[in-house]
């Protein structure tokens, strides 16, 4: 709907994200010049609905953005203290003695919390201070003016129905322009994804890398838990040349936060990153804990991993782009939070100095190679690329790179390949079996789903656009088995036979969609463009 | 015609709720809150109303703490003129709810009251038909029809054998189905612009009534769960299954 | 102790409600009395002296009392209301029309909806559309009560010996007017207590084919009940409608068809004793509370049930 008159606001600075991010952006402007006009767009139903992540949470960006969190009833009070790194074997584990361990694996001083309660709390004070922050409100499009500056974003329109066509409830979207627009939509943002093709931010720098991550919220019995204690894992279930791991985090309320991450760059198209955390769970180490459990809650998200070299210029004509939407996240620490807030405080600042004098936003560039940020990523720059040598290996590596080198080798690896560029032939892997589903402490997809409290509202245009409608059954069928029916955490994809016909089609549900952005990642040849969908609509994650 | 809408902050009817471990209730702590469902067909209406020159103010009313605010601000992003939050920390029963609203129609004297026929939290389907009763105002519960001519409400409700037409005389008190209407969005424009727009607020205490609850709630549980059975291969399994085990055809 | 009863009723017969709210009602006490209210109820009266557990069937016959307008009822009700511990009515539109406008006028707070009674002043009812269950306590002298019809039993409807009363008719200046009520016919049994229903969802795709649910039904002497998305999307009137803000049922038998089965359905059908699920989609959240579950395409499906079905009559005729 591109010909109809639009509305128009305008504001200083637009914010596309109300993550971790987005408003230690908006807090920061407010707090330097409280007159800077600042809004955030979320296509969450409300703040946190579609935040989604472990937590072990580092303090170090909160302390400098709002010192005296502790007196404002802030949810970060879970602190951690025990420790355990595992090494899993089909049968048994090995605990690695935790002084092996690097200092990115040691989590004393940090606390386990719900990054979604963080963001709501965050999302308070950034109201407090005067942003207006607009849940339900997907940035659908980007604005340009006829020089290609970015000057600000198109919300969706909403009430379309599947053929794009008005329903009775049309309202459509409407232009807000800004002097800053600021992407924060977390990993592969569409919005970001476009300005990074767009502008070329990427030239010059490895191919990003991702992973998907999977967490449960287990209601689990008191006797298994212990407040405060943080548990990682390698090996089994993943064969050695599969990058991934397991956690499983004691929080509030008797509740464990158990979850598992499978980079993206894995070869095997058989490989189904949801049935291997669901196997994961079978292993003795973790099911003693979930005996006599209730399992609450359910969600996956892609997270990007490539660290340094995969960093793209972050600042446009325009805009900025910060957090996981760029790729500020630290994969050997596995976390992300405190280095896209800061990444978003830093912007701040950057902005701020763009409006009051009109500097240049690739100081950015600059003001971040001079923070702890960037001295953090460069550290464990070497870690992620070890491991295409295969576990043992980059265990070894990592333990020698980070422990006697502190991250300070001469060399950085690059990463070889595109996430979509790894998989191997169908004919040429082995079919994985997978075990059923036993219903106590494994699953199937769709009462996972359920417990995402995903919803889209009827009748829209489906999100999930193929460049070319026909190559999953032409090509990617025949090639890679069509992995989407195993990446997808939600089962969106599917492939079934037509009843008339007995012809096979790709079948897209796109009500389940969690907004993981996995398929938009990993689909080999990206045919799949993943797009917002009507705002307010996906997952509804609580306490996650 | 003034118009007021009651409208209540519910869970909203996505989230799967969650009992208490200790059965005191539901989990409501970080839980998504939005406007109860019927409610907002009877928001809708009323903007409906004054869009077509029939009502010439509308109101939205609310009762609970000081979130209850956001379904208020809601209501006004949708197109409401003005809204009052008639403030409280209690849990109300619908009967104390009912008086509360009766005391804000006799100041504000509106010629139509709507409210959304139950709320979906607490199911208990009665609010529009006390307040009905307290103020001897005539019912129309459940319409999925309303048309206004000569101060003459002309109304359909849904009642189990159908439909039920009826005409009632202004003032009255008409309880909305969710198939009167469908609700608008509010567009980002009117959510700004109803930020300006007057929320006031009154202490529940202020208004002398007594809303100490009559019953008490002694446990929550969930429900027994029922357990999925068997897929059946054809429907001569499926026939053979009703006949012989489950004994029901 | 003494519980009030209103009857529901179209003036010629009760409806079926009335008879799971005597049930209930003799679970808090014998001391029953049944008040039918309307117009020419005669035959109703002597119907209902003979239910077993009834001790007085008390009647307000007037033509005022047709077709049922809930300020004209609520004074009757009121004008006895002081003799009894209990009003139940049932939680049908009729119940939930009526009874709250008595409870305003004597200031006592209703209880919705009861599915279970523990003992005169405890009560069971769902809330959350059936996602949670309360236990209530009242200790008020008088307790007036809606109760979900399916949830109790039919009680005994011969073999009574009650008393009749007649009581006065009060004039209510009314400002309200009956038009009409469309009522869908049916030869089929009524649906909140038939005992097996076939309901049809969105996978039936059009109101035309409807007609293979009704078919089947015709088959099962069975009821017709439809997901909202059905309804909304104009198949099925919304009489038919099965779910949280429809009507609850807890057939023998509910076999639903093309129904993924969302929460809002469930709500209204979980507690049927035998639940089947047709469906092509494996994955519907309907296959995990379904007793039987059958993936397939409907429009093969229900034939080659309907089929089976006269194959079954043949053999047992």
């Amino acid at each position: 709907m591109t010909d109809i008159q639009r509305e128009e606001l305008e504001y200083d600075v637009v914010i596309v994200g109300a993550g971790p991010a987005g408003l230690s952006t908006a807090i920061k402007l407010k707090q330097i010049n409280p007159e800077t006009n600042v809004c955030i767009l979320e296509k969450g139903s409300e703040v946190g609905a579609h935040i989604f992540s472990g937590n072990v949470f580092e303090t170090r960006a909160l302390n400098e953005l709002i010192p005296n969190w502790k007196e404002l009833n802030c949810p970060v009070q879970n602190q951690v203290n025990k420790e355990e790194f595992l090494f899993l074997t089909n049968a048994s584990s090995i605990k690695v003695p935790n002084f092996l361990l690097p200092k990115v694996l040691q989590n004393h001083g940090n606390y386990i919390i719900s990054l979604s309660n963080l963001c709501k709390w965050l999302a308070e004070q950034a109201e407090s201070l005067g942003v207006e922050i607009f849940p339900g409100f997907a940035a659908k499009n980007l604005l340009f003016d006829d020089g290609d500056n970015l000057i600000g974003v198109q919300t969706g329109d909403m009430g379309l129905d599947q053929n794009s066509q008005p329903k009775e409830n049309f309202e459509p979207g409407i232009n807000i322009k800004s002097r800053v627009t600021v992407l924060a939509e977390g990993c592969r943002g569409h919005l970001g994804k476009q300005v990074i093709k767009k502008y070329n931010l990427d030239k010059d720098k490895s191919p990003q890398q991702y992973g998907i991550g999977f967490k449960e919220i287990w209601e689990i019995a008191p006797i298994h838990h212990q407040l405060g204690k943080v548990m990682h894992t390698v090996g089994w279930p993943l064969t050695h040349d599969t990058y991934g791991g397991g956690f499983a985090y004691h929080a509030e309320n008797s509740q464990l936060y158990l979850g598992y991450v499978v980079g993206l760059d894995y070869k095997n198209p058989y490989l189904s990153p949801y049935d291997e955390f669901q196997k994961y769970k079978t292993h003795p180490a973790i099911s003693k804990l979930l005996k006599g459990a209730k399992r609450i809650s359910y969600g996956a998200r892609a997270l990007i991993e490539g660290g340094l070299q995969s960093l793209p210029k972050m600042s446009m004509r325009g805009g900025l782009l910060i957090g996981c939407d760029a790729g500020t996240l630290n994969m050997p620490k596995i976390k992300g939070s405190h280095t896209a807030m800061k990444s978003g405080m830093i912007a701040a600042e950057v902005i701020h100095q763009h409006l009051t004098r009109n500097s240049s936003l690739d100081l950015y560039e600059e003001r971040f190679k001079q923070s702890w940020v960037y001295q953090e990523l460069h550290k464990s720059r070497n870690v992620k690329p070890s491991f295409q040598w295969g576990l043992i290996p980059a265990m070894i590596f990592t333990a020698l790179d980070q422990k006697i080198f502190q991250g300070k080798l001469p060399f950085t690896f690059n990463h070889k390949h595109a996430d979509h560029q790894t998989l191997i032939k169908a004919a040429e892997a082995s079919k994985i079996e997978y075990p059923k589903y036993d219903g106590v402490l494994t699953f199937d997809k769709p009462s996972s789903v359920y417990l995402s409290a995903t919803n889209h509202a009827e009748n829209q245009p489906c999100h999930l656009q193929l460049q070319d409608p026909d190559l999953p059954i032409h090509f990617t069928l025949n090639e890679f088995d069509e992995p989407a029916q195993r990446y997808c955490p939600a089962g969106v994809y599917e492939i079934e036979i037509d009843n008339q016909n007995q012809k096979k089609i790709f079948k897209i549900n796109s009500q389940n969609c969690i907004h993981c952005k996995t398929c938009d990642i990993k689909e080999p040849s990206q045919n799949i463009n993943w797009i917002t969908p009507e705002g307010g609509g996906g997952p509804n994650y609580s306490g996650t | 015609m003034k118009v007021l809408v009651a409208v209540k902050r519910v869970v909203d009817y996505k989230v799967q709720i969650r009992v208490k471990s200790d059965q005191s209730g539901v989990e409501t702590q970080n839980v998504k809150m939005s406007v109860n469902p019927p409610d907002e067909n009877a928001i809708e209406q009323a903007i409906k109303l004054k869009e077509q020159g029939v009502a010439s103010e509308t109101i939205a009313v609310s009762i609970g703490d000081d979130k209850s605010q956001d379904v208020l601000r809601t209501a006004m992003a949708m197109g409401i003129d003005r809204s009052i939050l008639a403030k409280t920390d209690q849990l109300l029963e619908p009967l104390a709810v009912a008086k509360v609203l009766k005391s804000i129609v006799e100041n504000e004297k509106p010629d139509l009251v709507l409210l959304g026929k139950q709320a979906i939290d607490d199911d208990a389907n009665q609010t529009g038909q006390l307040l009905s009763a307290l103020l001897n105002w005539p019912q129309g519960c459940f319409i999925s029809k309303l048309k206004i001519e000569n101060n003459l409400l002309s109304i359909s409700r849904e009642i189990d054998e159908g439909i039920e037409n009826l005409e009632l005389t202004i003032p009255a008190i008409l309880t909305c189905d969710l198939r009167l209407n469908t609700p608008r969005f509010a567009s980002l424009p009117n959510i700004m612009k109803a930020k300006k727009k007057p929320l006031d607020v009154i202490d529940i205490g202020e208004l002398g009534i007594d809303t100490t609850p009559k019953i008490k709630t002694i446990k929550v549980i969930e429900p027994p769960t029922r357990k999925a059975g068997i897929m059946v291969s054809d429907v001569k399994e499926l026939i053979q299954k009703l006949k012989y085990e489950a004994k029901v055809i | 102790m003494s519980v009030l009863v209103l009857a529901e009723h179209n003036d010629q017969a009760f409806l079926s409600s009335t008879f799971n709210v005597i049930e209930a009602a003799s679970k808090i006490n014998d001391d029953i009395h049944l008040l039918i209210c309307g117009s020419k109820i005669e035959n109703l009266a002597n119907e209902g002296k003979n239910i077993l557990a009834l001790k007085k069937v008390i009647t307000c016959d007037n033509e005022g009392l047709n077709n049922v307008i809930a300020e004209k009822i609520s004074p009757i009700i009121l004008s006895i209301a002081k003799n009894y511990t209990h009003i139940l009515a049932p939680a049908t539109t009729y119940g939930k029309n009526i009874l709250p406008r008595v409870a305003a006028l004597l200031d006592i707070s209703q209880i919705s909806d009861v599915i279970g009674i523990e003992n005169p002043q405890t009560f069971i009812r769902p809330i959350y559309a059936g996602n949670a269950i309360a236990h209530v306590q009242s200790p008020q002298t008088l307790n007036l009560i809606t109760i979900r019809p399916t949830a109790f039993e039919r009680c005994e409807t011969m073999g009574g010996e009650a008393l009749i009363e007649n009581i006065p008719y009060i004039e209510t200046p009314s400002q309200t007017r009956f038009i009409n009520r469309e009522v869908t016919k049916s030869d089929r049994p009524d649906l909140s207590n038939a005992k097996i229903v076939i309901s049809g969802g969105r996978g039936l795709e059009n109101a035309d084919n409807f007609k293979l649910i009704y078919e089947l039904a015709d088959k099962l002497k069975a009821a017709v009940g439809a997901s909202r998305a059905a309804v909304d999307s104009g198949y099925i009137g919304n009489e038919h409608q099965v779910g949280q803000t429809g009507k609850m049922v807890a057939p023998d038998l509910y076999i639903a068809i093309g129904i993924s089965g969302a929460i809002q359905h469930l709500a209204g059908m979980k507690d049927s004793k035998v639940i089947v699920a047709i469906n092509k989609d494996v994955e519907a959240p309907i296959f995990k509370i379904a007793d039987y579950g059958l993936s397939g395409d409907l429009f093969q499906v229900i034939p080659e049930l309907m089929a089976e079905l006269d194959l079954l009559n043949k053999i047992e005729s």
